[in-house]
């Protein structure tokens, strides 16, 4: 339904006499304003939130953002329950009823992007409630207040609660406008409400995309080419695998074959017994089979192309000219799975209408619905995305053509005429996932007795909103953010990308640019402290100079770990102990990490990690620093331990045995403090990442004088 | 074959190699037992067999008639089990959650067999992976549910 495009901050009443059979009454839209996503150009395209209050004085927010556990339906109940004056917990949450337009959720920008229209949604809400009991106590609405949950009227005492008043609320007119509440007398907004989702997630009632479940549908299992632009020319053991038990149907896909069965497990067992042969098909991206990690990354850092600028300061040409000493250095950082702990799956359902409906994880519902629309053939009017809790995402479920199982899903539908349920295995989604890129930069710096006084720094590659949204070179953030972006004042400094195209299929990874290229940048910049005889922490104080939030932000830092203390030190146990220090500026919030690690056998140990955050305005405090930690353990884990390698251009692990991540005995203690600054509101889900990484081979050069430019730290000896 | 899940008999028919997880979910139609590997390298099929922790994933149907096999859809029949469950919801643990049918039961399995585990013990015993990254909340929850 339309929403009111003029004034959109203005929500919009759809009660219907008819939403009463249903249990709502008093039903308000909103549009949410997306900044445009991460790599989108242009509009992105505004998303319908619908708030709904029943007569039983219980809310239903339907929301257009997913959850995958960054606490987001938490987040939204809050805002809204503080102006509508309804408890939290009085709320329901669901994702927002398929086709009604949803929103992509990433780049940490929910909450953010939602804040001020989810405020006016409760707002004007409470506003219709009290109408209405104005209306019917025949006084005036300036002489009306709520408390959660009802409306008062001080002279006469009378009291009716929210879900008396829906009714007669919903013919009245949302008004114009709402006075918004005063931020010191917030009560939710800001405060550690409990997430709403931890109950069922603690006793396996949470459902996933994975658990759905349509009438009448059959399992369908993939065996995928081992390398994009092979495309199965025929199947030896046909007739063997179509006689295997519960076994309905053997297909050849695009680069696949399908086996679709009465269960998973036999769709499963028989395409893996299946001896395909691949012939030479066309890909938009075929891998090379020679393609290599380590090939490419010799192939990056010898890429000495002219860099497109991305940023300029001075003139870093002549002050490097001018240096006695020019520090250079070449950093890498390896592609990375996602790792989310819930396959890939989808259930395409032809209905009888000739519409199509699909149950999938995603991020990006607008986006997934009109690609399905063209795998199958139809109109995007007749799709609709059933979006699902995610079991973790990372930027796994954005629309990446060749790492979504939906499309053929649709085509399994369509051949067999039933309802298809498809799930990638774990060996299938490590084939076929779009992983953070293989990241190289080149740096060249001088330091001066005072700090840095020129920084020349240039990332060679291709990022993902390149490929997936063709941003050109130097334009596109994700290749070079968090060596763009910084703060610190360095008088001659020149950011660069050279452009190179990657092989293999590249995505989002949680932090995206970030999550490489600020292990870089302040990896570098402890390189220069140690060259021009500075202490690192005091050298990026003084870089920060009338940068009162920075300053404030790595102060907080310092005093959360105790005072800076480099090391070495004794740490009375046994172990001999260093710390480091970086900074990120990730999606609008800011970051200052202190990692303290020891040397256990020759292998780094991560002690503990100490951030502080400031994402400008806070929402719920909680989730922020659930948010931090989870956010710390993926930075941690990348750091020490991951690695995704092609050989003969595939790769090399095709599941978590041979890919090692973060477990419960590598995790360091997360100590989060949170700045609230007041600046416009930052994301809280990625920023956490960035500046571990770097932390921890900082305070690793401390400890061992050596110097770590290539991710992760197991594939280096430190005897 | 007949098994027994959460102390009810059931008979099933697949073939004697089907996994106990595909038998779990697709057979009895209980899907909080996660599938996330496949391979026993990360514990999201974490059921309990005879109150051991179990890799169901790899765990072959035949050879477990006459187990006592206990999913998470059970987990709060008995008194450890409802003490973990309350501090996961104590601590907050759940992030995304597909881990954690898991991480509940292999907590519940720990605390059958050491009320009150050290550090060292949970690190031990606490194998299942977290992409989340909730484990320090896990370890929480656990001592939480060992003083309880
Ligand atoms: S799914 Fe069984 S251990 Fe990972
Ligand atoms: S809570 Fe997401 S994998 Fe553990």
């Amino acid at each position: 339904m339309p929403l009111d495009t003029k004034s959109p901050a203005r929500p919009v009443n759809l009660s219907r006499r008819g939403f009463l059979a249903s249990g709502a009454a008093l039903v308000l839209a909103t549009a949410l304003p997306l900044r445009p996503a991460r790599g989108q150009q242009g509009e992105a395209p505004a998303v319908q939130t619908l708030l709904e209050l029943r007569p039983d004085g219980t809310a239903l927010l339907r929301s257009p953002f997913v959850e995958g556990g960054q606490g987001i339906f938490t987040a939204m109940v809050q805002i809204v329950a503080e102006e509508l004056d309804l408890a939290p917990e009085a709320f329901t949450v669901e994702i927002a009823a398929p086709g009604a337009g949803a929103a992509l959720t990433g780049g940490s920008a929910s909450t953010r992007s939602s804040y001020d229209r989810m405020r006016q949604l409760g707002a004007s809400a409470r506003a219709m409630l009290m109408q209405a009991a104005a209306n019917d106590w025949g006084v005036a609405v300036s002489e009306l207040s709520t408390e959660p949950g009802a409306v008062l009227h001080d002279g006469s005492g009378r009291r009716a609660g929210y879900g008396e008043l829906a009714a007669a609320a919903m013919d009245l007119e949302v008004p114009a406008t709402v006075a918004l509440r005063d931020p010191a007398t917030f009560r939710w907004i800001g405060s550690p409400v409990p997430r709403i989702d931890v109950r069922d997630k603690s006793i396996g009632r949470a459902k996933y995309a994975i658990d759905a479940e349509v009438e009448g549908m059959l399992l369908a299992a993939v065996q995928h080419a081992p390398r994009l632009g092979l495309t199965p020319s025929g199947i030896v053991n046909r007739a063997e695998v179509e006689a295997m038990r519960g076994v309905h149907s053997v297909h050849l896909l695009d680069g696949a074959v399908a086996v679709v069965a009465e269960r998973f497990w036999q769709a499963r067992r028989a395409v893996e017994a299946a001896e395909v042969t691949w012939a030479e098909g066309t890909a938009e991206w075929p891998m090379p089979a020679d393609f290599s990690s380590a090939g490419f990354r010799d192939a990056l850092a010898g890429d000495t192309g002219e860099p497109v600028e991305v940023e300029a300061r001075g003139d870093v040409a002549a002050a490097l000219d001018a240096a006695d000493t020019v520090i250079e250095a070449v950093y890498d950082a390896p592609f990375l799975v996602h790792g989310q702990m819930e396959p890939p799956s989808t259930i395409a359902r032809f209905n009888d209408d000739g519409t199509l409906d699909l149950w999938l994880p995603n991020q990006s519902p607008a986006q997934f619905r009109a690609a399905a629309a063209e795998a199958a053939g139809i109109d995007p009017s007749q799709v609709r995305i059933n979006s699902q809790t995610l079991g973790g995402f990372f930027g796994r479920h954005f629309l990446y053509r060749t790492a979504n199982p939906f499309p053929q899903a649709i085509a399994l539908a369509r051949a067999t005429g039933r309802p298809v349920k498809l799930i990638w295995t774990r060996e299938e989604d490590f084939l076929r996932d779009a992983p953070r890129p293989l990241g190289v930069a080149r740096f060249r710096g001088v330091v001066g007795p005072d700090g840095p006084v020129a920084l020349e720094a240039v990332t060679i590659g291709e990022g993902p909103t390149q490929r997936w949204y063709g941003a050109p070179a130097g334009a596109d953030v994700s290749a070079h953010e968090g060596i763009s972006g910084k703060s610190y004042d360095i008088a001659n400094t020149f950011v660069g990308q050279v452009p190179h195209a990657n092989p293999a299929v590249v995505g989002y990874w949680r932090s995206v640019g970030h999550s490489m290229h600020d292990f870089m940048y302040e990896g570098f910049l402890d390189e220069l402290a140690v060259s021009g005889g500075l202490d690192p922490y005091e050298m990026r104080l003084a870089m920060l100079a009338g940068n009162e939030r920075l300053r404030t932000l790595l102060t907080r830092v310092g005093e959360l770990s105790g005072g800076w203390r480099p090391g070495p030190f004794d740490a009375g146990d046994g172990t001999t102990r260093a710390r480091g220090v970086a900074m990120a500026s990730p999606f609008g919030s800011e970051v200052a990490t202190i990692a303290e690690v020891s040397l256990d056998r020759g292998r780094v140990r991560v002690h503990d990690i100490w951030t502080a955050i400031d994402p400008g305005r806070i929402v719920n405090p909680a989730v922020i620093e659930a948010q931090v930690q989870s956010a710390t353990a993926l930075g941690v884990s990348q750091t020490l331990l991951e690695e995704l390698v092609y050989e003969n251009g595939e790769p090399t692990a095709r599941n978590f045995d041979r890919y090692p991540f973060l477990a419960m005995y590598d995790m360091p203690e997360v100590h989060v403090a949170i700045i609230e600054s007041g600046a416009e509101m930052g994301g809280v889900g990625e920023p956490g990442l960035p500046a571990v990484a770097p932390a921890i081979v900082n305070a690793v050069a401390r400890l061992t004088g050596i110097r770590v430019r290539s991710l992760p730290l197991s594939r280096h000896d430190f005897g | 074959m007949q098994l027994t899940v959460n102390g009810t008999a059931r008979e099933v028919d697949v073939e004697p190699d089907t996994p106990l997880l595909w038998v779990i979910r697709e057979e009895l139609g209980l899907t909080g037992t996660k599938y996330a590997c496949g391979v026993a390298a990360c514990g999201a099929c974490t059921v309990l067999v005879d109150g051991q922790p179990t890799r169901s994933c790899v765990t072959p149907a035949e050879g477990l008639e006459g187990a006592e096999i206990r999913t998470i859809e059970a987990v709060e029949e008995t008194e450890i089990g409802r003490r973990v469950v309350e501090a996961w919801v104590e601590h907050q643990v759940p992030q995304c959650g597909y881990c954690q049918s898991g991480q509940v039961l292999a907590a519940t399995a720990l605390l059958s067999g050491t009320p009150n585990p050290t550090d060292a013990e949970i690190e031990t015993a606490m194998s299942n992976l977290c992409r989340c990254g909730t484990y320090n909340r896990i370890r929480a929850a656990i001592h939480g549910a060992a003083e309880a």
